[in-house]
C-alpha cells in the first residue's frame, strides 16, 4: 500500500462513517434529494476549490477567489440590468477578466519573485473592492435566460434532482482529474510543488506553469461567481466572504499537502462533501447551531495537518531505516 | 543611543515619507486635519481620531512583527480578538469583577498564542496552516461563549478601557502607545531581538548555534496571542459588546498590511517595530481620509489594494536586485571613466 493514497483513503472513510452515522439517526439522509442537494449547495465551493487544489499541490495559495466570486455576481447583475447583451456573452466576458486578473497575479508572483500569499491578499482587496466600486446593493436577476437555467435539473431515481450547476461542479471535477494526472500541465504542477529549483532544472517552464496555474485558479473563480449568481439569482458585492479559507480547508481535508507536491483533485471533492454533510446534519437537528460547523471543520482540519505530518514522520523514517 | 535612533530614522525614511505625504493630503481635502481642541479634559481632532481607530491595528502590528520576524504569519489574530472580547463580555455580565476579567481574557488570549506557538515550534507546521486552524475555528468558539448573540454590558470600568481618557488622551492610545513601548524596549535593550531576527533568517543554523528556538518561537506567538487580546479588550469596550462575527473581522490582513508597509520584509529577519506602527498609522491615516474627503467608502479597498501593490513591487527582491545590478552596472561605468581620464 502506498502511503501516498492514505491522506485520500482516510478521507473517504470518514466521509462514508461520518454519512453512514448520520443516516443512522436520520434514515431520511439516505436519499437522493438530500444528495442532490449537497451537490447543489456546494456547487460554486467545489467548483473553486479545484483551482485551490491546482495551486496548492503547486505550493502556492489563492486568498482572492472568494473576492473574485462575489465581484463576478455583481459584475453580471450589473450588465444584465443596464444593457442588453445575452448573458452567455457576459460569461465569456467575466471569465475572460477573471482569468486575465488570474494571470496577472501568476505573473507578479513569477517575475517580481514574491510570496502568492501577500500577491493574492492583494489581489484580494482589489476584486472586493472593484466588486464594492461598481456597486454597494445586492442586485437581483431578473433574466429569462438565468430562470430557465436555474430551473434545469435532471431526475434521479427516488426523486432527487441533479440541477444545472451540481452537473457543473462534477464535470469540472472531471476535467480537474483529467488535467492533474494525465496531462503535461498536471505533471509540471506537481514537479513545481516538489519543488521551484529541481522542477526547473527537470526542464519545466516555470514562469508559464505559475501564470497559467493561477490563471486557472481565476478562471474557476469566475466559473463558480457564475454559479453563485445562478444559484441566488442576485449580485452582492458582500456575499461569499471567507470562502477561501473554505475551499482550502476542503483541500487539506481531501489529502493534499500542503507544502504541495502530492494531492487529489478529487479527494479536494471529498472534502466538499464532508463539510456539506456537517451542515446538512446541522440542519437536519435543527437544536445544533450553526456555529459548530466552524469548530468541526477547523477540528478536522487540525486532525488532517496532524496526519500529514505523521506520514511525512513515517516516510523519512522508513526511508532512513530500510 | 542617538546615533541608534538617527539610523533607524533614517531606516523608517521611505515610511515617514508616505505617512507625512498621506497626511499633507489629508489636510489638503480636509483643511481642518490638525484641528485640535480639549473638551471635558480629552482631547478631540482628526488626528487623535486616526490614532484611536487605529489602535487596534497598531496593538496587532506589534505582535505580528515579531512573528513576522520569525518567517512566520499569524492568521488567527482576528479571530482571537472575537473569543477575548467575547470572553471579557461574557466575564463581567456574569458579575465578575473588572481586573478578574482582564486577566481571564489576557489569559485566554495568552493561551490561544501557545497553542499557535506549539503548532508552530513542536509540531512543525508550516505557519498560515497552523494558524489557519484557529482562524476558522476561532469564530465559532466566540459564538459558542456569546451562544451566537451580541452580548453588551455596561461595566464603567470596561468601557473606561474602549472610550476614556487619561492624561487628555484617549484610553486606546495609551494602551497601544504604552504596549509597544514595553515590547521595544524588551526587544531592543536585550538580545532577544537579534535572536528573534536571527530564527527568521535561518531557524536551523539558530538552533545548531544554540539559540532555544522553539521556546522563543512558542513565545512570539504567545505575545501576538497577548497582543490580540488587549486588542479584543479595546474593540468590544468601545462598542460596549462583543460581536462574534464581526469583531475583528479581516484585521488580521491589516495587520500584516502595517508590518509589510513598515517595510519589514515577509520572508522574516530584520524587523522594526516603530516602522510597524507607522504602518498601521498609514493605513488609518488612509482610511480615515477617505471619509472626511466624502469619497464613497467602497473606494476604500481599491486605493488599499493599489498601495499594497505599488509598496511591494518597490519592495520585491527581484526588483532590489535589479536595482543593484544597474547600480553596479553604473559603478563600473564610472571606474572606466576614471581610468580613461588617466
Amino acid at each position: 500500500m502506498n502511503s501516498k493514497y492514505l491522506p485520500l483513503l482516510a478521507t473517504i472513510v470518514i466521509f462514508i462513517l461520518a454519512y453512514a452515522g448520520c443516516v443512522a439517526e436520520y434514515p431520511n439522509m439516505l436519499s437522493t434529494r438530500v444528495a442532490g442537494n449537497l451537490l447543489t449547495d456546494n456547487a460554486f465551493l467545489g467548483i473553486a476549490a479545484v483551482g485551490m487544489t491546482f495551486v496548492i499541490i503547486s505550493g502556492g495559495i489563492d486568498l482572492s477567489i472568494g473576492s473574485v466570486i462575489a465581484f463576478t455576481g455583481v459584475f453580471l447583475a450589473i450588465i444584465l440590468r443596464d444593457t442588453s447583451i445575452h448573458p452567455l456573452l457576459a460569461f465569456a466576458l467575466v471569465l475572460l477578466i477573471t482569468t486575465i486578473f488570474g494571470a496577472g497575479m501568476g505573473a507578479i508572483i513569477h517575475y517580481l519573485s514574491m510570496p502568492p500569499f501577500i500577491v493574492t491578499l492583494a489581489g484580494m482587496f482589489l476584486a472586493r473592492g472593484i466588486a464594492f466600486v461598481i456597486s454597494i446593493d445586492s442586485i437581483p436577476i431578473e433574466h429569462d435566460f438565468y430562470s430557465r437555467l436555474s430551473d434545469l435539473y435532471w431526475l434521479m431515481p427516488g426523486g432527487g434532482r441533479l440541477t444545472l450547476i451540481g452537473g457543473v461542479m462534477l464535470l469540472v471535477f472531471a476535467g480537474g482529474i483529467v488535467l492533474a494526472h494525465r496531462t503535461r500541465f498536471g505533471a509540471n504542477v506537481y514537479a513545481m510543488g516538489g519543488g521551484v529549483q529541481t522542477a526547473e532544472l527537470m526542464g519545466v517552464p516555470v514562469g508559464r506553469t505559475t501564470i497559467l496555474i493561477y490563471a486557472l485558479s481565476g478562471f474557476l473563480a469566475g466559473l463558480s461567481g457564475i454559479v453563485f449568481s445562478i444559484y441566488t439569482s442576485a449580485g452582492y458585492s458582500l456575499a461569499t466572504v471567507g470562502v477561501e479559507l473554505d475551499a482550502i480547508a476542503a483541500v487539506v481535508i481531501g489529502g493534499t499537502l500542503l507544502t504541495g507536491g502530492a494531492g487529489f483533485v478529487g479527494g479536494t471533492l471529498i472534502g466538499i462533501l464532508i463539510q456539506g454533510l456537517i451542515q446538512t446534519y446541522i440542519t437536519f437537528d435543527g437544536s445544533l447551531s450553526s456555529w459548530w460547523t466552524k469548530i468541526l471543520i477547523g477540528l478536522l482540519l487540525f486532525a488532517f495537518i496532524l496526519m500529514q505530518k505523521g506520514l511525512l514522520l513515517l516516510s523519512r523514517f522508513n526511508r532512513r531505516y530500510v | 543611543m542617538i546615533s541608534q535612533i538617527k539610523a533607524s530614522l533614517f531606516r523608517l525614511m521611505p515610511q515617514l515619507i508616505a505617512l507625512a505625504v498621506i497626511l499633507l493630503l489629508n489636510f489638503i481635502m480636509f483643511p481642518q486635519f490638525f484641528h485640535l481642541e480639549i473638551q471635558n479634559g480629552r482631547l478631540y481632532g482628526s488626528v487623535i481620531d486616526v490614532l484611536n481607530r487605529g489602535a487596534p491595528v497598531a496593538l496587532l502590528s506589534i505582535g505580528m512583527t515579531l512573528v513576522i520576524a520569525t518567517k512566520g504569519i499569524d492568521l488567527s489574530v482576528g479571530a482571537v480578538i472575537a473569543i477575548c472580547g467575547a470572553v471579557a463580555a461574557a466575564s463581567i455580565v456574569a458579575g465578575y469583577s473588572l481586573a478578574y476579567t482582564l486577566l481571564l481574557t489576557i489569559g485566554v488570549g495568552l493561551a490561544c498564542g501557545l497553542w499557535n506557538g506549539f503548532l508552530v515550534a513542536v509540531l512543525d507546521i508550516q505557519p498560515i496552516i497552523a494558524t489557519l486552524v484557529l482562524m476558522v475555528a476561532g469564530r465559532g468558539i466566540a459564538q459558542l461563549i456569546t451562544e451566537g448573540m451580541i452580548l453588551t454590558f455596561n461595566n464603567d470600568g470596561l468601557i473606561f478601557l474602549g472610550s476614556g481618557a487619561f492624561a487628555a488622551l484617549p484610553m486606546p492610545v495609551v494602551i497601544w502607545v504604552l504596549a509597544a513601548l514595553v515590547v521595544i524596549l524588551l526587544v531592543r535593550r536585550t538580545a532577544l531581538g537579534m535572536l528573534v531576527e536571527a530564527i527568521g533568517i535561518n531557524r536551523r543554523a539558530s538552533t545548531l548555534s544554540g539559540i532555544q528556538t522553539p521556546v522563543l518561537l512558542i513565545a512570539v506567538y504567545a505575545l501576538s496571542g497577548l497582543c490580540a487580546s488587549i486588542a479584543g479588550i479595546i474593540v468590544s469596550a468601545d462598542i460596549k459588546g462583543a460581536d462574534a462575527n464581526n469583531a475583528g473581522l479581516w484585521l488580521e490582513l491589516d495587520a500584516i498590511l502595517a508590518v509589510v508597509v513598515g517595510g519589514n520584509s515577509l520572508l522574516g529577519g530584520r524587523f522594526s517595530i516603530v516602522g510597524s506602527l507607522i504602518g498601521a498609522m498609514i493605513i488609518q491615516s488612509v482610511n480615515t481620509g477617505i471619509l472626511l474627503s466624502g469619497f464613497p467608502p467602497e473606494f476604500n479597498l481599491v486605493i488599499k489594494a493599489i498601495i499594497v501593490i505599488v509598496i511591494l513591487v518597490i519592495q520585491s527582491p527581484a526588483l532590489q536586485s535589479a536595482t543593484a545590478f544597474f547600480q553596479r552596472r553604473r559603478g563600473e561605468g564610472q571606474m572606466v571613466h576614471k581610468e580613461q581620464a588617466k
